[in-house]
């Protein structure tokens, strides 16, 4: 059996993003950058997968320039297997990011293909279920437990108002959720280890895929203040007060 | 060519989200058609004005798995100028999927339309917004509830069109689903919400959100670190990566104000902040600020109210 996660390299977590003065786009020169984290726990869950040896091989896919490498490297130092970059320097949208998956998904026969349910820059949550349409593979989103149960796999996912169970068909797409694991800390002898693991390097335009952006993004602006500052209290009283007889809520 | 929403009901009427997904609709086209999957009330459904054609299935569907809904969905939609739903776990589960079968690129939670194909939405969990103008043949969007205006206009007549029961598929089932009973309205409908962050310290001290919470008739709502911290489970998070929401009250006590909360919630219309931390960020968003021990703060406003 055979995983394959895909891993997108975002602006840091903790970094607060600025938005470039000419408005197109947001400040990425200078920036920290780090793999998606919901990605991350997508790389965690394959390597669990692993170790309870019901997968044999982890390969990482991402899309994008030569620095992607360093995701991908860090995805091997916490224990994949091996890596593909494909390189492009457009910016692609999540039904060309599925489309190029596709391939390697194919490719490779893939069985559990395993996706962060988000990225936390474009914040689109779409990628892992235009796959499994492209595809036609059964899907499971926003996953918080996955057991495999014979040839198919048993997932938990986070729903509005709690959990819902699905049984799903090998092979399957799967994504990930917050709760699903807690992302290890890659190891200095993992991260030796990681840098002799092979990460094939493939221009995207070798592919030959269709692959055209559908939407055009005119302008990226930073979101309007909140009017007004903070009026600071002094006791419950007060703030009861002012829901009260100012505001009229309470 | 029109617009297709698939609304979400609740009690079988369209609940908040669809309301709002429906006036966003209506900006774009002067009449729609709607798509539910539960007949009871489709007498009351019928009459929102502006809506033509209902499509309903014949009994209440519910446990639906994505490729069943989409393998059924992917021959109504292709008729359609633009399908459209409220964004939310229910939609972000299979809109994509059903794209994919139509080869579109969807528009995700969108908070302003500017033209037919030209719509603003948020990234960087909301601290950027993106005007993005789609070239797809057929535009899919998703809406997000708290930018527009629940539709509230009646005197329709729409006619109701009955869809054959979904056919199951054989590679996805559903087991079961465990829903957390609770009294108190929905996060992204409710008036008030309460919420608790790392700051409350465990499981067992949510109780004091819980109380407080009940007293006002409020939903219950957590920071990420509250529910990382396994305070209480996700489905209560407001935030980038949990519920986006904008009540006319929003009580945030102990959370800091990571930058991923305040994009779920920098909407509502009165936001108070309550934490021992002065310097707390979540100070910098809020109308009322009060700095103090929430022990013993919470349980006196509880007293008091």
């Amino acid at each position: 059996m055979k995983a394959l996660v895909a891993v997108k390299r975002v602006i840091d977590y903790n970094v607060k993003i600025r938005v470039k003065q000419d408005n197109s786009g947001v400040e990425k020169e200078n920036v920290k950058m780090s793999m998606n984290p919901f990605d991350e726990i997508a790389v965690e869950e394959a390597i669990r997968l692993k170790e309870k040896n019901l997968i044999d091989e982890i390969v990482v896919v991402s899309i994008g320039s030569d620095n992607v490498q360093e995701t991908i490297r860090s995805a091997l130092a916490m224990g994949a297997d091996r890596g593909i970059l494909v390189k492009t320097d457009n910016e692609l949208e999540p039904l060309a990011i599925a489309k190029i998956l596709k391939y390697f998904v194919e490719k490779e026969e893939s069985d559990i293909t395993i996706l962060g349910k988000q990225a936390i820059d474009d914040d689109y949550n779409q990628t892992g279920q235009i796959l499994g349409g492209l595809l036609n593979y059964p899907q499971a989103t926003f996953a918080s437990k996955v057991i495999k149960e014979d040839n198919a796999m048993l997932v938990t996912r986070e729903i509005d108002g709690g959990l819902e169970t699905l049984k799903i068909n090998l092979p399957c797409i799967i994504t990930t959720d917050l709760r699903l694991n807690e992302p290890r800390y890659a190891s200095l002898p993992n991260i030796m280890k990681a840098k002799s693991k092979p990460i094939d390097i493939i221009e995207l335009k070798e592919l030959n895929l269709e692959i055209t952006n559908r939407l055009e993004i005119l302008e990226v602006k930073a979101p309007p203040e909140r009017g007004g500052s903070v009026k600071m209290l002094d006791n419950y009283s007060e703030l009861i007060d002012v829901l009260k007889n100012k505001e009229g809520i309470l | 060519m029109s617009c297709l929403v698939i609304a979400e009901l609740e009690n079988g009427t369209p609940n908040r989200p669809s309301l709002a997904a429906i006036s966003a609709s209506l900006e774009l086209e002067s009449t729609i058609d709607l798509l539910v999957f539960n007949p009871d009330k489709i007498d009351e459904i019928k009459k929102i004005k502006n809506v033509k054609k209902i499509y309903s299935f014949k009994n209440k569907i519910d446990n639906l798995v994505a490729e069943d809904l989409v393998n059924c969905l992917k021959q109504i939609a292709a008729n359609y100028k633009y399908i459209i739903a409220p964004s939310g776990t229910f939609s972000k589960n299979f809109i994509p999927r059903l794209a994919a079968n139509l080869d579109l690129q969807p528009v995700t939670d969108i908070i302003k339309i500017h033209d037919k194909n030209t719509f603003d939405r948020p990234i960087y969990a909301g601290n950027a917004i993106a005007t993005v103008r789609s070239h797809d043949k057929t535009i899919m969007l998703t809406v997000r509830g708290t930018a527009f205006q629940p539709f509230a206009q009646d005197g329709g007549s729409a006619e109701v069109e009955l869809l054959p029961d979904l056919l199951e598929g054989n590679h996805s089932k559903f087991i079961n689903k465990e829903i957390t009973k609770s009294e108190r309205p929905e996060l992204s409908s409710a008036k008030i919400i309460v919420s608790g962050g790392r700051g409350v310290g465990s499981k067992d001290n949510f109780k004091i959100i819980e109380e407080l919470a009940d007293k006002l008739n409020a939903a219950i709502g957590a920071s990420r670190a509250a529910v990382d911290a396994g305070y209480i489970s996700n489905d209560y998070q407001v935030g980038q990566t949990g519920k986006v929401v904008a009540p006319e009250l929003y009580i945030a006590v102990g959370i800091s104000g990571a930058i991923q909360h305040l994009a779920g919630m920098k909407d509502s219309k009165v936001i108070v902040a309550i934490n021992k931390d002065e310097d707390a960020p979540i100070f910098q968003v809020a109308d009322y600020g009060l700095v103090g021990d929430l022990f013993t703060t919470i349980p006196e406003i509880t007293k008091e109210i």
